[in-house]
């Protein structure tokens, strides 16, 4: 509390009765006090000493719109953020013992990556299969492969982050059925799933279908969990791979933003309470190496975010217009030379993640350019977390960043501009159209040249790349899959289509497809029997495919 | 046999490897180029069918065209598709990604799929368009689709190369109808809405209607809806114009309007060194192009 | 009329990582070349069947995810039974030194990995145009 409470701004005082208090009495901070060094308390958020209108308006108070300083009144002195770092490779049985080490080491939520087929849709035996099972990460053709995924480890314990998009409800609905099989109801269930797919359309490129049956399954998964999985998280609308493939912040801002627009939009067209499904919306930033301005970009979404929300939206519960978000370090920006060096950069990026507020962090391996990590590369990045936790002192208070004066007016510009980007997409007729004609792919793709360009021509000097280089032999490693994963794994699909009732199979994909067909009947109950009766992912994806058509890309 | 009889004789064959060497041959404007055109088939160039399809950027033309050759493959037609795309200004390069959208179906051997880059030319179109159309026809693919970006003044071009154009357009493209370019609406012999599940497709389609005194067909290219019967339009007209004559005397004056266009062409290079040569310091444009002109006349 | 070297650059398998693939195609155009880009999740058979409908004179292709050593050598072959194993083939991504051998001697003619300096890469390309134009002669 303030020490002169005569003096205090009636804001800061408001601020400090209703949601701060509101917050300590949910869970009280990590420490009673939190002391520096020298024996000075910390300050639990600094303010000026007179904050005027536009510092209210704008900038403000954590846990209040528009949240600029944060969703949440404590921020790390209440809860620090998790720590999630990707695992998955090759076999599930693999993965679940990388699960198991994470888990042992002091991760705190699990987060899985699927290799591309099982992310395209394909089985492990279908010709365009060959050579990428298990390549880069988990193959799942069926329950059978996602209860050895998660053998022993109590869903209701964990949290579970699945980077899975386009055939999303299936992922979903085998986890749901597994901690079925464990005795875990739905409802107890924390996690995320990606489910992202516009941004697959101009940035990562696993789509199956069209974009307007894609959202028919995003809404229905909607639906489905704010009935039975309240606590997971449906959607996680990703900014990440935007920048990956090359655009600015801004644009890295407002393609994300317009994305989940476009998301909030289709679900309410679908008769859902935006108050019970927009406060389970996340988010997926990049955090890249400009320090500075990648915390303006974090306070710039979360605000704009917000503004957004509530001049179109009007939501009555102000959590509908938080922007909780997982940031990943920059993989584009690690290098395959002199490799050591990355892990400073990922250093930087965290620091600036955390300054910048995020819920939830993986920290990128310094071998990341080059193959899978190793552990010991994975101990690192996470005591990378771990030290800036720990030591640095920043999470000991909140928003530290604020008020200075570069921070504040970079938060500005990328507000303007990420707002401005919103406004040319909504009158070009929306997200979709915009994925269609090509504009966010053609500006991501400019901005890409641009950047690739200047440091060609050494305007943008990356260390030991086009400069600092040193005489050392870059080797490209891959972490080469066993052929015989892929044997292994076809020879179990086979096992489990063997012994499977091959009459429930064949009625649930019947009944899927009629489904699918009938234009507004809920899919998720048709794709969780399915998914018990063993049905494969390239068999759901079959039916879906051959009712919805795939997705060809436009080019420029 | 020479190296050019062979490739003839391989073009008639239907050789996709030796169909594309011909045009390029055409393309870059070699000797061997102009050969192969004056030794086609002429039966098959008559027997041929040209649709150009054209419209604004973002219409779906691409997924469009690709529908479109499912249904003429499964009418037993082999069709040739050219796509055609702007040069850059700048470099003179050019990225050609229209065949994208199509390509899964280019590895039927009953299709072939030829990209090719404007080169300078304004139009829309390239100049070799209409020789890449002849040769792929005189390979036996009967149905030759013409495909545009539709900026600029591209759809005069592929009107004029084209038996049968389809415009291309749907609803939501700025919703004034006469906003839309002059000329646009005039060249279509067919005039296709596509997306139209969406919203206001209604409204386009009877403005249309009001408008232009032709046939308007509603497609969903992306759910396969309409194609069929735009196909069958397509094969319809083009039977009207055979029995009316309409289709020869089009080619006709499209044989003159391409003679034009490779005359020009070829005469850029030594104009522009004639007019360098005559220096226009102090001149004006106008009285060095009227000395120039004398002199070529004086010349017989 | 001059003559334009036209290239086709393709990733091949199922990875959708194209930002390397079309800075290279976007450079290969600023440098004056026609560029057919044929986009991601291609099969081999499509690569080569664009490649000799479109009468190019090099093939580029890019992998991010490992899969070059199967594929690369497939689309080299694919281009043979097409009658067309003239066109050479550069190839581009994360592409481990060890596997450069294999790669070369399935018919990859050139391979470069990231921190390649653009320029050597259209001057590869050039050359590589060049090369095969000549060949035709």
């Amino acid at each position: 509390m303030t020490e002169d409470r005569k003096t205090a701004h009636p804001a800061v005082i408001s601020w400090e009765e209703n949601e701060l208090a509101a917050a300590l009495a949910r869970f009280p901070e990590r420490r009673p006090r939190f002391i520096r060094h020298g024996g000075e308390e910390i300050p639990r958020l600094a303010l000026p000493d007179h904050p005027d209108d536009r510092y209210l308006e704008s900038v403000g108070f954590p846990g209040r719109f528009p949240f600029t300083r944060g969703v949440q009144p404590t921020m790390y002195r209440g809860r620090l953020w998790t720590m999630r770092q990707y695992a998955g490779f090759s076999t599930a049985a693999a993965t679940n013992e990388r699960f198991r080490f994470l888990l042992d080491q002091g991760q705190t939520g699990l987060s899985v990556a699927f290799d591309l087929p099982t992310q395209i849709g394909y089985d492990s035996d279908d010709p365009l299969a060959l050579g990428e099972v298990g390549r880069v990460g988990v193959a799942i053709d069926t329950l059978a492969d996602m209860e050895i995924l998660f053998a022993n480890i109590p869903l209701d314990r964990i949290s579970t982050s699945m980077t899975i998009n386009a055939p999303a409800m299936i992922l979903l609905a085998m986890y749901v059925v597994v901690a079925e099989k464990q005795g875990v109801k739905a409802s107890r269930l924390r996690g995320t799933i990606q489910n992202d797919i516009l941004k697959e359309y101009v940035a990562r490129g696993t789509y199956i279908f069209p974009p307007g049956p894609s959202l028919r399954l995003i809404t229905d998964i909607f639906r489905w969990c704010a009935a039975e999985a309240p606590r997971f998280n449906t959607i996680s609308i990703s900014g990440y791979h935007i920048r990956e493939a090359g655009s600015t912040a801004a644009q890295e801002v407002a393609f994300t933003l317009a994305n989940g627009l476009a998301y909030v939009q289709t679900a309410l067209d679908a008769g859902l309470d935006l108050d019970r499904f927009a406060p389970r919306l996340a988010f997926f930033f990049s955090a890249s190496s400009d320090l500075l301005e990648e915390v303006a970009k974090f306070r710039a979404a979360r605000r704009l975010w917000a503004r957004l929300m509530r001049e179109r939206f009007n939501p009555a519960d102000p959590r509908s217009m938080m922007l909780r978000f997982h940031t990943q370090t920059g993989g584009s920006t690690l290098t395959a030379q002199q490799i050591d060096n990355n892990i400073v950069r990922v250093t930087i990026q965290a620091l600036a993640a955390v300054l910048g507020g995020t819920q939830s962090l993986h920290t990128n391996s310094r071998d990341e350019a080059l193959s899978l990590p190793a552990e010991d590369s994975v101990r690192t990045a996470l005591r990378t977390q771990q030290i800036i936790a720990h030591e640095s002192g920043v999470a000991e208070t909140v928003d530290p960043l604020a008020g200075s004066y570069y921070v504040e007016q970079l938060t500005d510009t990328i507000e303007e501009e990420a707002r401005g980007l919103i406004d040319e997409i909504d009158g070009q007729g929306g997200v979709v159209s915009c994925i269609e004609n090509g504009f966010i792919a053609s500006r991501i793709g400019e901005a890409a040249y641009t950047y690739q360009q200047e440091i060609e021509q050494g305007e943008r000097i990356i260390v030991g790349v086009n400069s600092y280089q040193a005489e050392e032999a870059t080797h490209l490693s891959l972490h080469r899959i066993d052929p015989a994963v892929e044997e292994e794994q076809k020879a179990r699909l086979a096992e489990v289509k063997a012994g499977r009732d091959q009459a429930r199979v064949r009625a649930v994909l019947a009944a899927l497809d009629r489904a699918a067909r009938a234009e507004s009947e809920d899919l998720m109950e048709p794709v969780l029997a399915a998914v018990r009766a063993y049905a494969s992912v390239g068999e759901i994806c079959g039916v879906l495919r051959r009712v919805f058509g795939e997705y060809r890309e436009r080019q420029w | 046999m020479t190296g050019l009889d062979r490739l003839l004789r391989e073009v008639h064959a239907g050789n996709p490897r030796s169909v594309a060497r011909a045009i390029t041959l055409v393309e870059d404007g070699l000797e061997q180029g102009t050969a192969i055109l004056a030794s086609l088939d002429r039966q098959r160039l008559a027997r041929a069918l040209v649709v150009g399809i054209t419209g604004p950027v973002g219409a779906g033309k691409s997924t469009l065209t690709g529908r479109l050759v499912r249904f003429f493959l499964d009418q037993g037609e082999r069709l040739g598709i050219v796509a055609v795309d702007p040069s850059s200004p700048f470099s003179g390069g050019a990225l050609l990604g229209d065949r994208v959208r199509m390509m899964t179906q280019a590895t039927d051997d009953r299709v072939l799929i030829r990209s090719m880059a404007t080169r300078g030319r304004l139009g829309g179109l390239c100049t070799a368009a209409g020789a890449a159309v002849r040769i792929m026809a005189a390979a036996g693919y009967r149905l030759i689709l013409v495909e545009t970006v539709g900026v600029g003044q591209s759809e005069w071009d592929v009107a004029r190369l084209a038996d049968i154009t389809l415009v291309v357009l749907a609803p939501g493209f700025g919703d004034d109808i006469q906003a839309m370019k002059a000329g646009l609406l005039e060249v279509a012999d067919l005039l296709v809405i596509n997306k139209a599940d969406l919203p206001g497709a209604r409204k386009l389609l009877l403005e249309l209607q009001g408008m232009a005194e032709k046939d308007v067909l509603e497609t969903s290219a992306v759910r396969d809806e309409g194609i069929g019967r735009l196909g069958q339009r397509i094969l319809e007209l083009e039977q009207e114009l055979r029995r009316t004559n309409r289709l020869e005397e089009g080619r006709r004056q499209a044989r003159e309007s391409e003679a034009l266009d490779w005359l020009l062409e070829r005469l850029r290079e030594p104009l522009a060194r004639l007019v360098r040569e005559e220096g226009a310091a102090g001149c004006d444009p106008r009285i060095t192009a009227e000395r120039l002109l004398e002199r070529i006349g004086a010349l017989g | 009329m001059r003559q334009r070297y036209r290239v086709l650059i393709g990733k091949p398998g199922l990875d959708g990582h194209d930002r390397g693939a079309r800075f290279i195609a976007r450079a290969l155009r600023d440098a004056g070349f026609e560029v057919i880009y044929t986009g991601i999740r291609r099969t081999p058979e499509e690569i080569a069947a664009a490649a000799v409908q479109e009468d190019v004179a090099a093939v580029g292709l890019s992998s991010m995810s490992g899969a070059h050593l199967r594929l690369f050598p497939a689309v080299a072959e694919a281009l043979a039974r097409a009658g067309a194993a003239d066109i050479p083939i550069l190839g581009g991504g994360i592409i481990p030194d060890e596997d450069r051998p294999l790669l070369e001697q399935a018919g990859i003619s050139g391979i470069y990995t990231p921190g390649t300096p653009v320029d050597t890469i259209v001057q590869a390309f050039r050359e590589a145009c060049e090369r095969h134009y000549r060949g035709r002669q």
